[in-house]
């Protein structure tokens, strides 16, 4: 009887294909696959391959003058130094946000929820704007800070409280639903196994989250080298002292430096690909592993 | 161990999931909370295992006779099975078993080797010692059961706590891992409660079961007390099938052994298998019923049957070879007698 429909499924023409109930006709599969690749290539594809025709159209000769320049090199040092501030005090917060929301009830939690996600919400410029009108001279705490001789706004401390504010709900937008998911199961069974709470975090819900967290740190990574409109506002754009690798670039450009300007937006594309990869390797690994 | 609780009160909110309940289970006993879902029976094992807490001042849990209520879930010393197992995910199974050892501070700890050492034995002793090397996600339920039960033995508990132990696993490995724990509990003495709601689970393998309803305790006795001296009509309704039966249509075919049982007014309960059917001929004596239903695919044929006086449903279970003497077939005359049956007053509602 098997070897039977083993030998009808055999002798099918192999020509025929499978018809499932889900299954449109060609042209419509085709007209829908081309739109979304034209899309794709117009929007996505043609500006990256733009960014670094530009960048190196003069050669790489220029392109590494442009890169290493002093002014250029000043605004590399003071992106990093902001993702080196920013990203760690995110992670904690993140984390410690997921934490409470997903493994505990409390008053006020559906309102921490929605304030996690106020900095999506309001446009960046705003976001620069608030911080200064309470640092900025004219601010709340402007003549305070002046008489002690602190500057905040055009000056480093601005433009990390700007990008921590952007960047704020990566880490815990990606722990929460995961760390939900997860429940609070194994978290008890580890208590009731006589593990203290330090115990428990390092050991259980750590290793149970890290690739969620990993994912979440690549990209408030990227968002914090990228951001633009809230540092933007509070920088001050003062050459080789304020200026990050976005603001170089949009001084450049404005000065028809566009060689240069692409040269320094080609370390940005850079990262966004190097981003894309890490990301697509850990969703790989994550779907390798049961 | 003995574990003792009195007066225990639980609200979540507005919901009360406990409300006064007294429990107290002898040393190395195994005692089943039976009882349907939301009766409270999984409240009151996380709260003697201290996962919850009773409301500020309703209750005391006493393990030995020591006061607990206070004490922290990881000092209580007990071994508790999660109904999901809750497993470590990103641990081998011998690392999970493990665990309760590893992060005991570093006086108490035993060496590596012996942490290794035991955890390797207790895989030994629930029969899994060749899968310390894979991960939770690679067990099939019932091995997965076992690891919980070994990560939890692995700490020395003096009380052993699980919640709904069989539930998540299919009929058949449900049946052999039931048996398997008890015979495993006589093996290793240790106090055991586990919460159930399936009836003949804790009817087989529990020394004694408590019943729970909405909040509290209805009755608790050993398997056969509870089965044949139900205390409340829920817990006859609860405990197998039963036919509930307007008593007046009934009071000829009562046994009048015990006149108390025959309260007019009343309900009549009785169980299907209570019930003796005898042929419809001028002979013999009980109440006439039609058959309606035969079902006989089974070990025991069920029949559901019509009182001609009353007009009500009744569901009797007979043996194959009675169904083959008696000859029955659908819409049949035939007689019925009760053989035991039971009462409540009125006022105890269901």
């Amino acid at each position: 009887m098997a070897s039977a429909t083993l030998a009808t499924l055999s002798d099918r023409p192999v020509r025929s294909p499978v018809r499932r109930a889900t299954t449109d006709p060609a042209w419509a599969r085709w007209l829908l696959t081309g739109i979304a690749l034209g899309f794709l290539a117009f929007f996505l594809v043609l500006p990256l391959v733009v960014v670094f025709a530009e960048a190196f159209s003069k050669g790489v000769p220029y392109f590494l003058n442009a890169v290493r320049e002093p002014d250029a090199v000043s605004a590399i040092k003071l992106t990093l130094l902001t993702v080196a501030i920013v990203l760690p005090a995110n992670v904690v917060f993140g984390v410690a946000a997921a934490w409470a929301i997903a493994k505990f009830k409390f008053p006020g939690k559906s309102l921490l929820i929605t304030l996690i996600d106020l900095p999506f919400a309001v446009s960046p410029i705003i976001s620069g704007l608030v911080y200064v009108l309470v640092f900025g001279a004219q601010g709340w705490f402007g003549p305070w800070l002046i008489d002690h001789n602190i500057r905040v706004i055009f000056a480093v401390p601005g433009i990390v409280l700007a990008t921590a504010f952007v960047t704020f709900p990566f880490v815990a937008r990606e722990l929460i639903p995961l760390m939900q998911a997860q429940g609070t199961d194994e978290e008890y069974s580890a208590v009731t196994l006589g593990a203290s709470g330090w115990q428990t975090f390092w050991r259980v819900t750590l290793p149970n989250i890290k690739w969620g967290l990993f994912y979440g740190v690549i990209l408030c990574n990227a968002r914090a080298m990228g951001e633009f409109g809230a540092v933007s506002v509070v920088s001050g754009h003062i050459r080789g002292e304020t200026n990050t690798i976005p603001l170089h670039v949009e001084i450049l450009y404005n000065e028809y430096n566009s060689v240069g300007a692409f040269a320094v937006a080609s370390l940005l594309a850079l990262l966004a690909l190097g981003t894309l990869v890490i990301k697509s390797a850990i969703e790989w690994r994550q779907g390798g592993t049961p | 161990m003995s574990i003792e609780a009195h007066g225990i009160r639980k609200k979540f909110g507005s919901y009360t999931a406990l409300d006064g309940v007294d429990l107290n289970v002898p040393q190395g006993k195994l005692v089943a909370l039976l009882g349907p879902s939301g009766s409270g029976k999984t409240t009151l094992l996380r709260i003697i295992a201290g996962l919850e807490f009773p409301d500020a001042g309703s209750g005391r849990v006493l393990f030995h006779g020591d006061d607990v209520t206070d004490v922290p879930a990881g000092k209580r010393k007990v071994g508790f099975v999660f109904q999901h197992y809750a497993l470590f995910r990103h641990m081998t199974v011998l690392d999970n078993v493990a665990f309760g050892l590893r992060v005991r501070r570093r006086k108490e700890r035993p060496s590596a080797s012996a942490i290794s050492e035991r955890a390797h034995r207790l895989l030994e002793l629930v029969q899994l010692d060749g899968l310390a090397g894979r991960f939770p996600s690679q067990l099939s339920g019932g091995e997965r059961q076992r690891v919980a039960l070994a990560r939890a033995l692995a700490v020395e508990p003096k009380v052993l706590l699980l919640d709904e132990p069989f539930g998540a696993l299919d009929a058949r490995v449900r049946k052999d891992l039931r048996r398997w724990l008890r015979r495993f509990h006589d093996e290793i003495q240790l106090t055991t409660i586990f919460v159930t709601h399936d009836q003949e689970e804790a009817l087989e393998i529990a020394d004694e079961v408590v019943i729970m309803n909405k909040a509290h305790v209805e009755q608790v006795g050993t398997p056969q007390q509870v089965y044949d001296k139900p205390a409340s009509p829920f817990v006859y309704q609860f405990l197998g099938n039963v036919n509930v039966l307007k008593a007046p249509a009934l009071a000829g075919s009562v046994r009048r052994a015990r006149p108390e049982e025959a309260n007019p007014d009343g309900q009549i309960y009785v169980r299907p298998h209570d019930i003796e059917l005898r042929p419809h001929d001028s002979g013999s004596t009980g109440l006439s019923a039609i058959v309606r239903h035969i079902h006989a695919a089974g070990p025991r044929a069920s029949l559901l049957i019509e009182q001609v006086q009353s007009r009500e449903h009744v569901e009797v279970e007979i043996s194959r070879s009675e169904l083959a003497d008696l000859g029955l077939q659908v819409n049949d005359l035939v007689r019925m007698r009760l053989r035991q049956t039971h009462s409540f007053d009125e006022d105890y509602a269901i």
